[in-house]
């Protein structure tokens, strides 16, 4: 094993095994960050929640985006799977509905980072467990 | 690059892995792999979460949903509802033992909304055994900074301002007590962590050896360069294994870094630690005797001055410090002097860990701002006492420290405030009493332990314990007298003014706090022969409710020493004397009819 030699050694070696503990830090504090959850019941899975899950994952980790992707349980929505609740710190949560990957990144570069609108919003009217 | 959508950390503390948490880390690696999910999930034994009460715990993130007695075979459950389909598991979810209402992630539990982690910053959230994880979480910037940047008179008075005080009962300024270690210009010097920890009931220092295991040798290494040390040692007790294993791995893991070893981060300091394993016995936490049981010579305290600093192992200057102590250190070289200033009260700064237990609803492992009340600490993170019983007391500062009432629970938590009221800060053991803890017996419980560790050195403590504790015997067998009580109050005063290390000056303070606060308790003992909760045996007195008692006879059956007459369909009746107190009636009751009341009859 390479021994450390000075404080920027450290930095470096700190650099990179910080991402393994992102997620950890993220959750710490999570009404600090965006807040993306992906509906992952049967009825999300079976339209391809979990592709829609892994691409926001991706897109976050490329773009260095300061969110967090959790999966909730079915949202109610069920004609409408996929759908992503996305919550800004301190502003009401938006659901889309119908999302696939394609839309997932247009909601990363859009609504996340200019804070665009997008079409397929579906009213909010229930509580998030 | 594979990304972990959802870490799962399991608790791999002492008390969570006696209840087969070893055993849950496997099932859910397994059923991942199963599943092809373990790309998707990782799974990380993590130290204490401090929610000992209902361990083991299994925490999912990033959701935060706080899984509680969570069983082996659960882990198949997690990962088919929560991790595939991100449903919580309902039935391991924590549920409010006052509202009654499921709390379904730790960031909405009670328990944890008033604590701040300083000491415990790790514990509960890296790999314990994994020094990357360390690393990713600031470890070992602060020696780093303090190599590079910092003189070690810098340094010190870096500490001084933090107004750090010694967590090991004591309460002494660190910053002060390096200062002088480093004043002494004797060439070999010594660094030792305390990691003795013999307090009834105590697990904070092994909690933090055994989720956060770098801080302590980081500390350490940073005294090291301080005081100009090149040798710790960490003196430990050998029952706590799985403490001694992490800090071995963490040790290795900074040898191979070169965080230890010669020329620390290319620089000049050089310093490595190596583990002394004690026996478990109390009295050598005291430092002298610490030290003269690291020396091979018997655990047995000297007199102080020459301090450990002056005079200490080997005859060197040595600085002894608590674990949690060099726990903080890392933080307030990191996050500075005035940052640590800003937590706690005018005199005691930063956070103090305690180990919470007794009757109340949370027992476990917290970390909270000095300050605190012990009625925020009690009722908010502790849940309130258990089965909604009456709140009586609370014990803090272990066998040397005092018994507090209802009238002290506002006082806010510090070394001087603690001591104001007739206890003392301690090094971190708090027990709360309900009202059916007898607190006679409570003060001969703790005497029983002093009796038992004293060392036997000096006559007071030797001697004088043993008296202390034969007179409380004779008052919870309902023989004593009032001369009795004198004579307790008086050997106490003398014990404590004669004895010669901390133990027996501080021994008799349980007696004396409880015959303070409960002089009524032990007049019912002598006066009346009669202990009011029901706990002294050979007071106890057992009574047949004549209109519960329906006369089905099976009391008198189950009854050795036939004390209970009465026809078929007839109230029973019990006679005092013959009854030998066991207890059998009484369980042996369908229908409630007997029970010890709490006035004498
Ligand atoms: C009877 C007795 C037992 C003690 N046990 C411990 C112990 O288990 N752990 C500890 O850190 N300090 C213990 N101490 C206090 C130590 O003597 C010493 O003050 C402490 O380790 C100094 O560290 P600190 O300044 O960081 O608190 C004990 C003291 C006495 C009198």
């Amino acid at each position: 094993m390479n021994k450390i030699k000075s404080l920027s050694d450290l930095r470096k070696i700190k650099q990179d095994v910080e991402n393994r503990l992102d997620l950890r830090e993220k959750s710490d504090n999570p009404e600090r960050h965006v807040q993306i959850k992906v509906a992952m019941a049967t009825c999300g899975i079976a339209s391809g929640a979990r592709e829609v899950m892994n691409a926001f994952i991706e897109k976050i980790a490329q773009d260095k985006l300061d969110a967090i992707v959790t999966q909730t349980g079915c949202m109610g929505y069920c004609h409408a799977e996929p759908t992503v609740e996305i919550r800004k710190p301190g502003e009401e949560p938006i659901v889309y509905g119908h999302v696939d990957v394609e839309k997932a990144v247009a909601i990363v570069d859009k609504y996340i980072k200019q804070g665009e609108l997008l079409e397929g919003i579906i009213p909010v009217n229930y509580q998030t467990v | 690059m594979s990304r972990y959508k959802m870490h799962l950390l399991v608790c791999g503390g002492t008390g969570c892995r006696s209840s087969e948490s070893d055993l849950i880390v496997e099932n859910l690696k397994k059923v991942l792999q199963e599943k092809g999910l373990d790309g998707d999930a990782q799974v990380v034994q993590t130290g204490c979460f401090g929610f000992c009460e209902q361990g083991p715990i299994v925490k999912v993130l990033p959701d935060n949903t706080f899984y509680t007695s969570v069983k082996p075979s659960d882990a198949e459950g997690i990962i088919a509802e929560h991790v595939l389909k991100g449903r919580k598991v309902e039935r391991l979810l924590y549920k409010d033992p006052k509202q009654q209402t499921v709390v379904s992630d730790s960031k909405h539990m009670e328990f944890y909304q008033k604590q701040i982690r300083i000491a415990l910053r790790n514990c509960g959230f890296i790999d314990p055994e994994n020094i990357d994880e360390y690393i990713a979480r600031d470890g070992y910037a602060a020696l780093a900074k303090v190599l590079e940047e910092m003189t070690p008179e810098a340094a010190i008075d870096l500490l001084k301002k933090s107004g750090l005080r010694g967590r090991g009962g004591g309460g002494f300024p660190t910053g002060l007590k390096w200062e002088l270690a480093h004043k002494n210009k004797a060439g070999q010097k010594y660094v030792v962590c305390n990691a003795d920890e013999g307090d009834p009931g105590a697990f904070m220092d092994r909690s933090i050896l055994e989720g956060d295991p770098h801080s302590v040798i980081e500390a350490m290494a940073i005294c090291g360069y301080c005081i100009g040390a090149t040798k710790g040692m960490v003196y430990i007790r050998a029952e706590y294994p799985l403490a001694i294993q992490r800090l071995k791995i963490a040790l290795n893991q900074a040898r191979d870094y070169g965080l230890l070893g010669n020329s620390i981060l290319g620089s000049k300091h050089s310093f490595d630690i190596e583990l002394r394993y004690g026996a478990g016995a109390f009295v050598c936490g005291e430092e002298t005797a610490l030290i003269h049981s690291m020396e091979g010579q018997r655990g047995e305290p000297t007199v102080k001055p020459p301090f450990p600093a002056e005079s200490g192992y080997l005859g060197k200057p040595t600085n002894v410090n608590n674990v949690e102590t060099f726990a903080n250190i890392p933080a307030i070289y990191l996050r500075g002097a005035e940052w640590f200033l800003s937590i706690g009260t005018a005199k005691s700064k930063g956070t103090k860990v305690f180990a919470l237990a007794g009757k109340i609803n949370n027992v476990g492992l917290i970390e909270v701002p000095m300050g605190i009340t012990l009625r925020e600490v009690i009722y908010e993170i502790g849940g309130g006492i258990k089965d909604g019983k009456k709140f009586k007391a609370v014990q803090t500062g272990g066998p040397s420290g005092g018994c507090l009432t209802e009238k002290d629970l506002d006082t806010p938590i510090d070394f001087d405030n603690l001591l104001a009221v007739g206890s003392m800060m301690g090094s971190g053991g708090m027990i709360v009493m309900d009202e059916n803890d007898c607190m006679v017996s409570v003060a001969k419980f703790y005497l029983d332990f002093t009796v038992e560790e004293s060392c036997g050195k000096c006559a007071p403590c030797r001697v004088g314990n043993k008296r202390l504790y034969e007179l409380l015997n004779k008052i919870t067998n309902g023989k004593g007298t009032e001369e009795d009580l004198e004579q307790l109050r008086n050997m106490s005063v003398v014990i404590k003014d004669t004895a010669l290390c901390g133990l027996g000056q501080t021994s008799p303070n349980p007696v004396l706090s409880t015959m303070e606060n409960f002089a009524d308790e032990y007049a019912a003992h002598i006066h009346d022969q009669h202990c009011p909760s029901g706990q002294c045996k050979a007071l106890r007195q057992y009574f047949i409710l004549s209109e519960k008692c329906v006369g089905c006879t099976a009391c008198s059956k189950v009854c050795p020493s036939e004390a209970i007459s009465g026809e078929k369909r007839q109230a029973h009746l019990i006679d005092q004397i013959k009854c030998i107190r066991c207890g059998a009636c009484m369980e042996k009751c369908k229908f409630s009819a007997i029970i010890i009341p709490s006035t004498k009859i």
